[in-house]
C-alpha cells in the first residue's frame, strides 16, 4: 500500500505530517515577523492592520477554494484548466439562487454550478479520454458562453436591474460575526471587550502585528469564510486519514496498480472531479455573496489560473495551498488598499530573499544563492529608487511567482504521479 | 487501393461531421429548453449569410481564427500545446500598434516592419515557455497559462496606460492612430475585377492573401521538409527523434518560437485593414477560438480553413439571431460543443477504425492465422 500512497516508505511516510505542520507554521510565523519590522521600517502601518487582513481574506478564500478544487482534480490524476471556468458557473448559479431565492440556497446552487462544469470535465475527461487541457479549455470557454446565455433568458427585458452581462442586486448575505473577547463580538447583547482590536492599535512591533493578524481573523468574519477556511484541514483529514481519500489519491499516483488492489478508479475520478468543479462552484458563490453582491461578467478576473497557481505554489498539499492562496489575497488585499503598504512590500521581498540567499549560500547552494541574491538586490534597489510601484504589476505577482517557483524549484515540487495522463480500465502494461 | 482512399477520407470526414452535428444537436436543445425554436435560428442564419456583404465578412472573420489555429496546429505538430496564443497575439498586437505608428516609412516596408515586431513579441513571448520547457522542464500548458495571465490581467494595461497611450486622446485608452503608409489595403479591386459586385461599406482584407499564402507555407514547411519531418518525429517520439540527430531541446524551443511568430500575426489582419490602432476593445478570445479551429481542422492546413470559415460564419450568422430575440451567445455554446465533441468523435472514429482494420486483417489471414493470434490481434484493437 506504500507504493500507491505515494509517500515512499513506511517510514517515512509515518513522519511526514510530524514534520510538516511545524514548517508551515515556521515559515508563516517568519513572515510575520519579517513584515513587521518592515511595517516599522516603512512606516506602512496598513501593511499589518487588521483591515488588511481581513480584505485578504475575503480576497484570498476564492483562489483558496479554486485552490483546493485543483487539488481534488489533480490528485486524483486529471488537470484541471477548467476551473475559471466552473468559478465563472459558480457566480452565476450562486447569484440567480440569491436573488431568487435566498443567500445559502445560493451558495448551494453554486456549488452545484461548479459540480456541473466538474461533471461535464469528468464525462471528458475520464469516460471518453479527451485531452485533459483540451476539456479544460472548452470548459473555459463553455462555462463563459453559458453564463451569458442564462443572463439573456432570465434577466433581460425583466425589469429588475439585470442583464445580458449583470444580474440584479444581490440584497441577501451571509452573517457575520466577530468572536466575543477576541474581536469583540456580543454574547446575549453584551458586547465584549475587543482585546485583539486594542492589541493591535498599540502598535508594539510583533505584538500587535500578531494581534492585527488574529483581529483579521476573527473580526467580522463572514460564516461563509468560516466554512472555507475550515475546508483546508478537513481536505488535509479527507485526503490522507480516510481510505476514500488514499484510493483517490491513489488513482492520481498509479491508477493501474489502484485496480489491481480493487479500487474503482474510475469512480474515484469522478469523485474527484465533481468536487473539485463544486469547490470551485463555491468559490464562486462566494464572489459573489461576499465580494461583489451582483454578479458581474468577468469578476472572476482569472481567479480560476491564480488557484492554479496556488496549487502549484504550494507543492500540491492543502496547507500549502492555503499559504499560497494567503499570500496572493494578501498582496491583492494592499492593491486595493494601501499604495504606499504596496511600496514597503518591496522591502519585505528584498528582505526574505536576502534571507532566503544566505541559507542558501550557508548550505553551500551557491548558484541558487546567486541567483536569489541578485533578486534580493535588485528588489532593494527598486526599494531604495521609487515612490510606488505601479498597481498592475501586483495583478501579474501570482504569476511571476509561480513561473519563479517551476523554473527553479521544480526538484521540490512533487505532483502526482500520473497526473494528466490518460487512463482507461485493463489498459496498464 | 482507390476505394481504401475513399474509404479513409469517409473516416476522416467522419469525426468532424458527427461532431459539429452532435453540436448543433446540445445547442438546439439549449434553445428549445429556453423556448425559442431552434429550427427558425438555423433556417434564419442560412439565409443571413446568403449576401455578398456578409459572405465576405465571414471571410474577414476567419482570418485571424485561420492565422491562430495555424500557431496552435503548429506547436501541436510537436505535441505541445501552446495556449498561450491568446496572450501572444494581444501584446504582439499592442506593441505591433506602437511601433507601426511612431515611425513613418513608404508602404510595404512599413506594413513589412510592423508585421516583424508581432512576429518577434509574439516568438519572444512563446519563447519564454520554450525555453522554461526545454531547460527547466516546465510544462508548457502551466507557463503559458501564467503568461496569458500576465498579459491579460496587468502588462497590457500597464503599457498601453504608461507609455504607449495616444496622450491626445483623453476619453479612450488607445495608441496613435497608423498613417495610411502603414494600413492594409483591401481586395475590394480585385474582386471587382473578377465581376463580384462589392456592396458599399463592406471590405475584404487584403491580409486574407498573408493567411493563405502562411497555409501553403504551414503545408510545405510540415510535410515537405527536412525540419518538418524532424518535428513530427519528435512529436511522436523524441527519442528515436535523438537518436537520428534531432536535438530534441533545440527542437522545443524553435516550435515555440515559430507558434510564437504565428500568433503575432493574429491580430494583424483587425489592426491593419479595420481598426488601424490598439485600444481597450481589441477582440480577445481569438487565441482560445483558434484552439478549436485547430482541433476541429485536425491541424491540417485544409481542414483548418474549413473550420476557420465554419466558425467565421457562425460568428457572422449569430448577428441575425439577437434581431430575432433569440440569444447569439448560443454560438458560445456551439463553439464549448463542438471543441469537446470532436475530440471524442476522433476518439471513437479511431477506435471504430481499429476495429474494422483488426476485422478486416482477419478476414484476409483466416485460412492461415490461428484463432488466439487473431484473438489477441483484436483486444490490442480495443485499447
Amino acid at each position: 500500500m506504500t507504493t500507491v500512497s505515494g509517500t515512499g516508505t513506511p517510514a517515512v511516510h509515518a513522519a511526514r505530517p510530524k514534520r510538516k505542520l511545524p514548517r508551515a507554521m515556521i515559515l508563516v510565523g517568519l513572515g510575520v515577523i519579517l513584515l513587521s519590522i518592515v511595517r516599522v521600517v516603512a512606516d506602512a502601518d496598513d501593511l499589518t492592520s487588521a483591515g488588511s487582513f481581513s480584505a485578504a481574506i475575503r480576497l484570498g478564500v476564492p483562489i483558496l477554494l479554486a485552490g483546493l478544487g485543483g487539488l481534488f482534480a489533480e490528485r486524483c490524476g486529471v488537470v484541471n484548466i477548467g476551473l475559471e471556468g466552473m468559478l465563472i458557473l459558480g457566480t452565476w448559479f450562486g447569484a440567480w439562487g440569491a436573488v431568487e431565492f435566498g443567500a445559502w440556497e445560493g451558495v448551494l446552487l453554486g456549488i452545484f454550478g461548479g459540480a456541473l462544469g466538474g461533471l461535464i470535465h469528468a464525462v471528458a475527461t475520464v469516460t471518453f479520454g479527451v485531452d485533459h487541457i483540451v476539456s479544460g479549455v472548452a470548459i473555459n470557454i463553455l462555462g463563459a458562453g453559458m453564463a451569458r446565455y442564462l443572463s439573456v433568458v432570465s434577466w433581460v427585458g425583466k425589469g429588475t436591474g439585470g442583464g445580458a452581462t449583470q444580474s440584479p442586486k444581490v440584497t441577501v448575505d451571509i452573517a457575520k460575526v466577530d468572536v466575543p473577547f477576541l474581536a469583540g463580538g456580543s454574547i446575549f447583547g453584551w458586547d465584549t471587550p475587543d482585546v485583539l482590536g486594542r492589541i493591535a492599535s498599540w502598535r508594539w512591533v510583533v505584538i500587535s502585528d500578531v494581534a492585527g493578524l488574529l483581529r483579521g481573523l476573527t473580526g467580522n468574519l463572514s460564516l461563509l469564510s468560516f466554512v472555507a477556511l475550515l475546508l483546508v484541514p478537513a481536505s488535509v483529514l479527507f485526503l490522507w486519514h480516510t481510505p476514500l481519500g488514499l484510493r483517490l489519491r491513489s488513482a492520481g499516483e498509479n491508477p493501474y496498480a489502484a485496480e489491481s488492489l480493487g479500487v474503482n478508479v474510475y469512480r474515484m475520478k469522478y469523485l474527484g472531479v465533481i468536487t473539485s468543479g463544486a469547490l470551485a462552484g463555491l468559490g464562486g458563490a462566494f464572489l459573489v455573496l461576499e465580494g461583489a453582491g451582483i454578479y458581474r461578467e468577468g469578476q472572476t478576473g482569472g481567479r480560476g489560473f491564480i488557484g492554479l497557481a496556488a496549487l502549484i505554489f504550494g507543492n500540491w498539499r492543502p496547507t500549502g495551498v492555503a499559504m499560497g492562496a494567503g499570500l496572493f489575497g494578501f498582496a491583492d488585499a494592499l492593491r486595493l488598499r494601501n499604495e504606499s503598504a504596496v511600496h514597503a512590500l518591496l522591502l519585505f521581498v528584498a528582505v526574505a530573499a536576502a534571507l532566503a540567499a544566505l541559507w542558501l549560500l550557508f548550505d553551500r547552494r551557491y548558484r541558487y544563492g546567486a541567483v536569489i541574491g541578485a533578486i534580493a538586490v535588485g528588489f532593494g534597489i527598486w526599494y531604495v529608487t521609487s515612490d510606488t510601484v505601479p498597481r498592475q504589476f501586483l495583478s501579474f505577482t501570482p504569476h511571476i511567482t509561480t513561473l519563479l517557483v517551476l523554473a527553479f524549484a521544480t526538484q521540490r515540487l512533487r505532483p502526482p504521479a500520473a497526473d494528466g495522463l490518460p487512463y482507461r480500465k485493463g489498459g496498464g502494461t | 487501393m482507390n476505394r481504401d482512399r475513399l474509404r479513409r477520407l469517409g473516416f476522416a470526414l467522419l469525426a468532424p461531421v458527427s461532431a459539429f452535428a452532435f453540436a448543433v444537436l446540445i445547442s438546439s436543445l439549449a434553445l428549445w429548453a429556453s423556448g425559442n425554436d431552434p429550427f427558425t435560428a438555423w433556417r434564419e442564419m442560412l439565409a443571413y449569410a446568403n449576401d455578398t456583404r456578409r459572405m465576405i465578412s465571414i471571410v474577414n472573420r476567419a482570418i485571424p481564427l485561420y492565422i491562430s489555429a495555424l500557431a496552435v496546429g503548429f506547436a501541436f505538430k510537436m505535441n505541445l500545446f501552446n495556449i498561450g496564443v491568446e496572450g501572444q497575439y494581444q501584446l504582439a498586437a499592442l506593441m505591433a500598434a506602437a511601433v507601426g505608428a511612431s515611425v513613418d516609412l513608404p508602404g510595404p516596408i512599413h506594413v513589412l516592419l510592423i508585421l516583424v515586431v508581432a512576429m518577434g513579441v509574439g516568438a519572444g513571448w512563446a519563447g519564454i515557455a520554450g525555453v522554461l520547457k526545454a531547460y527547466r522542464g516546465v510544462h508548457e500548458v502551466i507557463a503559458t497559462i501564467m503568461l496569458n495571465a500576465i498579459v491579460t490581467t496587468g502588462l497590457l494595461a500597464y503599457l498601453l496606460g504608461n507609455y504607449l497611450r495616444d496622450r491626445s486622446e483623453t476619453q479612450i485608452l488607445k495608441t496613435h492612430d497608423l498613417p495610411a503608409s502603414g494600413r492594409m489595403p483591401s481586395l475590394n479591386r480585385p474582386l471587382a475585377a473578377i465581376g463580384i459586385d462589392v456592396p458599399q461599406g463592406a471590405n475584404l482584407q487584403g491580409f486574407l492573401v498573408i493567411a493563405i499564402l502562411l497555409g501553403v507555407a504551414f503545408y510545405v514547411v510540415v510535410s515537405r521538409t527536412r525540419f518538418g519531418y524532424d518535428l513530427r518525429a519528435s512529436g511522436v517520439n523524441p527519442w528515436a527523434a535523438l537518436a537520428s540527430g534531432v536535438h530534441p531541446k533545440g527542437m522545443i524551443v524553435k516550435t515555440m518560437l515559430i507558434s510564437g511568430a504565428l500568433a503575432g500575426l493574429v491580430g494583424m489582419s483587425q489592426l491593419l485593414g479595420f481598426f488601424g490602432r490598439y485600444h481597450q476593445d481589441f477582440p480577445t478570445g481569438l487565441g482560445f477560438a483558434g484552439i478549436a479551429v485547430a482541433l476541429l481542422g485536425r491541424n491540417h492546413p485544409a481542414g483548418m480553413a474549413v473550420s476557420a470559415l465554419l466558425f467565421g460564419f457562425l460568428s457572422t450568422s449569430a448577428q441575425i439571431l439577437d434581431l430575432r430575440d433569440i440569444p447569439k451567445e448560443i454560438i458560445d455554446i456551439l463553439q464549448a460543443t463542438v471543441l469537446l465533441s470532436v475530440v471524442v468523435s476522433y476518439e471513437l472514429v479511431r477506435r471504430l477504425v481499429a476495429a474494422s482494420e483488426v476485422k478486416a486483417a482477419a478476414a484476409a489471414t483466416a485460412g492461415a492465422a490461428t484463432q488466439p493470434a487473431a484473438a489477441a490481434l483484436s483486444e490490442e484493437g480495443d485499447r
